[in-house]
């Protein structure tokens, strides 16, 4: 139903309707003085043209009454829109009482949220509607921006310090979430999603884990959700290896030995990622230790088993190439 | 453009040349005021923040050698003063002698700075992996310059500072950071006017200025005098934090 | 000297600044302001084509969702370096360097600035400067944004930071020597008879720069001297890990970095200022009025910086009271406004290329200037910071306004400066095809900040793609727009029509000297004794004394 040029984005929270008003607001009066000021240049262009070419203007040097008229009624206009501003945003900086609250820790290039009962998630915020949810913002490493365009908000997740945001959702649906304040490479993708839910299923999900899924496809949808595919592209230009091919065949380390990829190299990769690092690769990984369970990490190791048949990029692959395995 | 004695083209009269000069250096000199505001803004900031911290980073200073320092730059105003007095009067043998004491004062000066400097090196003070702030009161054998009930004392300060403040190090960093951006960028100010006093002496020594036109060591007396009053700012900010001794 | 009396075929004169000397020593060694005019022009074009060839990459990586050409940390070098170039190598020094360094002691009848040696300090101090960010650029680029925001730039980021860091500040170094010499050469160098009011308001216009320049600079200085020091040496005044507060380098920088786009405004206001009453031949309206509000611009420009970071956590009281005073700077742009469409009325206004310039600056800076003021107010700028709005919005200010400001500018003085004329037509269409290419651009990415597209991104979700289309369309026109003006008008510099001393004619004194001026300006120091763009007690402009449209002078007998 999305129009070809969209204007303004869905609103699905409470802050998104005065801030739309408060926009067109601004917006006629914008129009309004870019016509008028057009206008009258257009006429006076047209009006006042020169008609021989040693022609020259009136003698006319200013007016004061005009001076003080044009400086007035816009300084007018101005405050009225600083005050609605202020009252949007005094309310938006001061969070009710009766919130639902969830911690948000940014980090190079994912964002790790938890629940009040403890349930984590990675890119991804399940919210009941109607309810005053608050943020905790907290980064691990560089500034980060957690921003809901169809909420329309957005705050700085500041490392050294926290910051909270609030709003109430007021639409049952999925939206994007965005880092907006620029944090390095991945920043672009340092996204999810915001699924507004009835209480009901709400409170359902809070408590149980998604139905019944292979362990492959489950540890596939891990593999995005955790955001594992930021950096292990497949066809070997990420920050991290490719896994393509990996399970199973050796792997070149940074301090030249190799080692064969089997299910304990997998979970202590995940785990401690910092233990062993692929040859030509920065130990950049973050661990996931406490993140996944032990059934996730099985999941995951699925998956990456499954990756075996994939074909293996030629550069970019953990793989060690053949002529090191004479070794 | 060409120049007339010492008009340059572009002026009409030496007033004028003279005017544009020291307008000039006041400017420039405001500039400096908010170059060293900037530094001072993050001192305050962090210093109102971590006063625990910031105190025990100015205990261990030495207050000889920095009290020592500013009367020496002090001393080196005087001396610059009196050499823009003699150029005023025409007595040029003594601009000369009076350039040469300030250029000595501010060796002095260097002299002590590096002293300083090369302790805290020792000491380990610079910012860094490497810095401790118990460096000194946990290897006493390290720092022979330290005298015993020196050490006691600053045994003490640095308990009752940790006590204040856990993360006692990292902020201490943050002191030793104020204390070599502030104290580095006034010595490389220092060496700058150093330069200039050399050059100013060069043209005394030829005889350049006379009571009618004196313009440069007019304004390098500004300078000069502008350098040692960032001193004297810097000294109770940075050494005499909390020193009820 | 009326038109009819000018001989048939006009030369240009035996001696002037260009061939008084040659070779390169005589370039570079030069302490004739006009001739480091010429370096800077030199220079700042070179950066101007170096950021626009990133930005051509940035457009074109942006066709598709999913990122056209560049690997992600490829696209952040490209946008970072982009703003760098621009920002501190072109549009900074643009106008001040090039224009003003040119026409100042021109207008007010001065042999030169106060401090030649000095100004050509300056020049050698950018191009210091300019080699270490270039380095830096060539040695693994740079990714933190132009912005430099610490911990990214001190700690995380793995690209050449430090060389472009030095470079930025020492760059800084020429900008305070530009301005400190413009101050004092505008106290103290005026010709007689040249009062304070009866300054073109050019001149006014970069008096209130130099004031922004001389105290703000400094403090970008010892920001970035720090975060340069923090990088290499391990200080701490930034770094969250050690305590310190990386909320502070935000507050140094943009209490320079907001100002600088004053830096960037002002000059083009000065130009606009010169433009509108040359070629309606009409006095400026509300002369005083608008230079108060140049210098109100740069004094309340001191006072909004942290209007960049109301999202940062900031305290809501400091957030009021900052808005508030954007509203407030506000207020002087829209008096200028009124006050250049005021000047139109009861004028002979022509449309020559400068004009064209002029009335396209209106346009765009009208919507850049009222867009801040969405951006400005804190309920929506919740909502459309750090997005495409605001991206849209300062290059409606800084290329919509600065550089038309800046062609228009050049356009204008191009046959003061080299004695020729450009062609007229081609320059007339290339600025047309400007302002087309510039609107296509930059108009779809307030509408794509509005849906939420924050910036700096490499890939995107695909409901913004329609809009990014039509802003790589946009650009590409644009790439256009900026070639043609630079191609003609090197042409014209050598081959052009010989100009005359005074071609459109205009008031000022800039042209009561030959084209292209001698090295001293002026055979004799003049002596002012007529109101700026007064053109009915000007004989000397062969003129008719009475307005057109039929309208007499109100005393045009005096």
């Amino acid at each position: 139903m999305q129009s070809p040029l969209p204007f303004f984005p869905e609103q699905a929270s409470n802050f998104a309707g005065n801030v739309d008003a408060l926009f067109s607001y601004i917006l006629v009066t914008a129009i309004f003085f870019t016509v008028l000021v057009t206008l009258l240049a257009v006429f006076a262009a047209f009006r006042y043209r020169r008609k021989n070419a040693s022609d020259i203007g009136a003698e006319i040097h200013g007016n004061t009454a005009l001076e003080i008229g044009w400086t007035l009624i816009p300084l007018i206009l101005a405050l009225g829109m600083f005050a609605w501003g202020a009252v949007i945003y005094v309310n938006y900086r001061t969070a009710p009482k009766d919130t639902l609250d969830i911690y948000v820790i940014g980090k190079q290039w994912m964002w790790k949220l938890q629940q009040p009962n403890g349930r984590k998630e990675i890119n991804e915020l399940h919210i009941p509607v109607n309810r005053n949810i608050k943020l905790i913002l907290g980064s691990e490493d560089v500034i980060h921006d957690f921003y809901v365009p169809a909420f329309r908000v957005k705050m700085d997740v500041v490392p050294g310090r926290y910051n909270t945001m609030w709003f109430r959702p007021t639409k049952v649906g999925k939206y994007h979430f965005f880092c907006s304040q620029y944090c390095g490479t991945n920043h672009a993708l340092m996204g999810g999603w915001v699924t507004v839910m009835d209480p009901a299923e709400y409170a359902a999900w809070l408590s149980g884990e998604s139905g019944d899924v292979s362990p492959v496809s489950a540890g596939e949808k891990l593999f995005t959700q955790l955001a594992c595919t930021t950096c292990h592209v497949p066809n070997g230009t990420g920050r991290g290896p490719s896994l393509n091919g990996v399970y199973g065949a050796k792997v070149l380390l940074a301090d030249g030995s190799t080692v064969t990829a089997d299910e304990g190299y997998i979970r202590e990769s995940i785990l401690q990622p910092k233990a062993k690092i692929v040859a030509g690769y920065q130990p950049v990984m973050p661990t996931f230790q406490g993140l996944v369970t032990e059934e996730q990490i099985l999941n995951l190791t699925a998956y990456i088993k499954s990756l075996q048949t994939q074909p293996v990029p030629a550069k970019g692959a953990g793989v060690a190439p053949a002529t090191s395995g004479k070794k | 453009m060409h120049r007339t004695g010492e008009l340059y083209g572009q002026f009409k009269t030496l007033e004028q040349q003279k005017e544009t000069a020291t307008l000039g250096m006041w400017i420039f000199l405001i500039t400096e005021v908010m170059f060293f505001g900037g530094i001072m803004l993050a001192y305050a900031l962090n210093r109102h923040f971590y006063y625990p911290a910031f105190a025990a980073g100015s205990n261990t200073l030495s207050l000889k050698l920095g009290g020592f320092n500013t009367v020496v730059l002090l001393a080196s105003s005087f001396t610059m003063a009196l050499a823009v007095w003699s150029s005023q009067v025409g007595k040029k043998t003594l601009i000369s002698i009076f350039l040469l004491l300030t250029i000595l004062l501010g060796f002095v000066f260097f002299g002590v700075k590096y002293v300083e400097y090369s302790q805290k090196f020792h000491h380990h003070l610079v910012p860094g992996k490497k810095f401790d702030i118990f460096y000194c009161v946990n290897n006493p054998a390290s720092c022979p310059d330290v005298a015993a009930d020196e050490l006691m004392e600053e045994s003490n300060l640095l308990d009752e500072a940790k006590a204040a403040d856990p993360d006692l190090n990292a902020h201490a960093q943050l002191y030793y950071s104020a204390y070599f951006g502030m104290t580095g960028l006034h010595a490389l100010h220092m060496v700058i006017g150093a330069g200039l006093l050399f050059w100013l002496l060069k043209g005394s020594l030829a005889g350049r200025f006379t009571p009618q036109w004196n313009t440069p060591v007019d304004i390098v007396g500004l300078y000069w005098h502008f350098v040692d009053i960032v001193w004297i700012y810097l000294f109770p900010l940075l050494y005499l934090i909390d020193r009820h001794k | 000297m009326s038109a009819t009396a000018a001989a048939p075929v006009k030369t240009l004169p035996e001696h002037h600044y260009l061939n008084a000397t040659y070779g390169i020593r005589s370039w570079l060694l030069t302490v004739d302001h006009k001739r480091i005019a010429l370096l800077y022009l030199v220079s700042v074009t070179f950066f101007f084509f170096i950021g626009g060839f990133f930005a051509m990459l940035i457009r074109l990586h942006l066709l598709t969702p999913s990122g056209y050409l560049l690997s992600a940390d490829t696209y952040n070098r490209m946008f970072t370096m982009h703003g760098v170039a621009m920002i501190f190598f072109f549009l900074i020094p643009s106008i001040p360097a090039v224009l003003g360094n040119f026409f100042i002691p021109l207008m007010i009848g001065a042999k030169d600035l106060a401090f030649p040696k000095i100004n050509l300090l300056s020049w050698y101090v950018y191009v210091v400067g300019a080699a270490f960010t270039l380095y830096s650029m060539v040695s693994g680029g740079l990714d933190t944004g132009w912005t430099f925001y610490t911990p990214l730039s001190t700690i995380y980021s793995n690209s050449a930071v430090a060389p472009a860091v030095v470079g930025v500040f020492i760059t800084g170094f020429s900008s305070i020597l530009t301005g400190l010499n413009f101050l004092v050469t505008i106290h103290t160098m005026r010709a007689p008879g040249m009062t304070w009011f009866r300054l073109p308001m050019f001149v006014w216009a970069h008096y209130a720069t130099s004031i922004v320049m001389i105290l703000g600079t400094p403090v970008i200085a010892i920001t970035l001297a720090l975060a340069g020091m923090e990088r290499l040496f391990g200080l701490g005044f930034f770094n969250p890990a050690m305590g310190g507060d990386p909320i502070l380098f935000q507050h140094l920088f943009w209490f320079y970095s907001h100002p600088a786009v004053y830096i960037m405004i002002l000059p083009a206001m000065g130009v606009i200022s010169e433009l509108i009453p040359t070629f309606a031949r009409k006095q400026l309206f509300g002369y005083h009025f608008v230079a108060a509000a140049s210098l109100a611009i740069a004094v309340i420009g001191f006072l909004v910086w942290t209007h960049h970071m109301f999202l940062t956590g900031q305290s809501t009281y400091a957030a009021l009271a900052f808005s508030f005073l954007t509203f407030l700077v506000a207020i002087p742009s829209a008096v200028k406004t009124f006050n250049w469409v005021a000047t139109l009325y009861g004028g002979s206004i022509s449309f020559d290329t400068p004009m064209l310039y002029a009335f396209g600056f209106l346009g765009l800076f009208l919507i850049g200037g009222l867009t801040g003021l969405f951006l400005g107010c804190l309920g929506t700028d919740i909502h459309i910071h750090d997005t495409y709005f605001v991206v849209a919005h300062f290059h409606y200010i800084m290329v919509g306004g600065a550089i038309m400001g800046y062609l228009g500018g050049l356009h204008f003085w191009w046959p003061k400066m080299t004695g020729r004329m450009y062609p007229e037509w081609l320059a007339r269409i290339a600025a047309l095809i400007l302002f087309v290419g510039f609107n296509l651009t930059f108009f779809p990415q307030f509408l794509l900040g509005y849906l939420g597209m924050p910036r700096r991104y490499h890939v995107y979700p695909p409901e913004f793609q329609v809009y990014n289309v039509m802003s790589t369309a946009g650009a590409s026109i644009l790439a256009i727009g900026y070639l043609l003006p630079m191609i003609y008008l090197t042409w014209a510099a050598f081959f052009g029509k010989v100009a005359g001393d005074n071609p459109w004619p205009a008031t000022g004194l800039e042209w009561k000297t030959q084209s292209p001026p001698l090295t001293e300006n002026f055979e004799v120091t003049p002596i002012v004794t007529w109101e700026p763009y007064d053109f009915h007690n000007r004989p000397d402009l062969g003129l008719d004394a009475v307005a057109s449209n039929g309208v007499a002078p109100a005393h045009g007998d005096d």
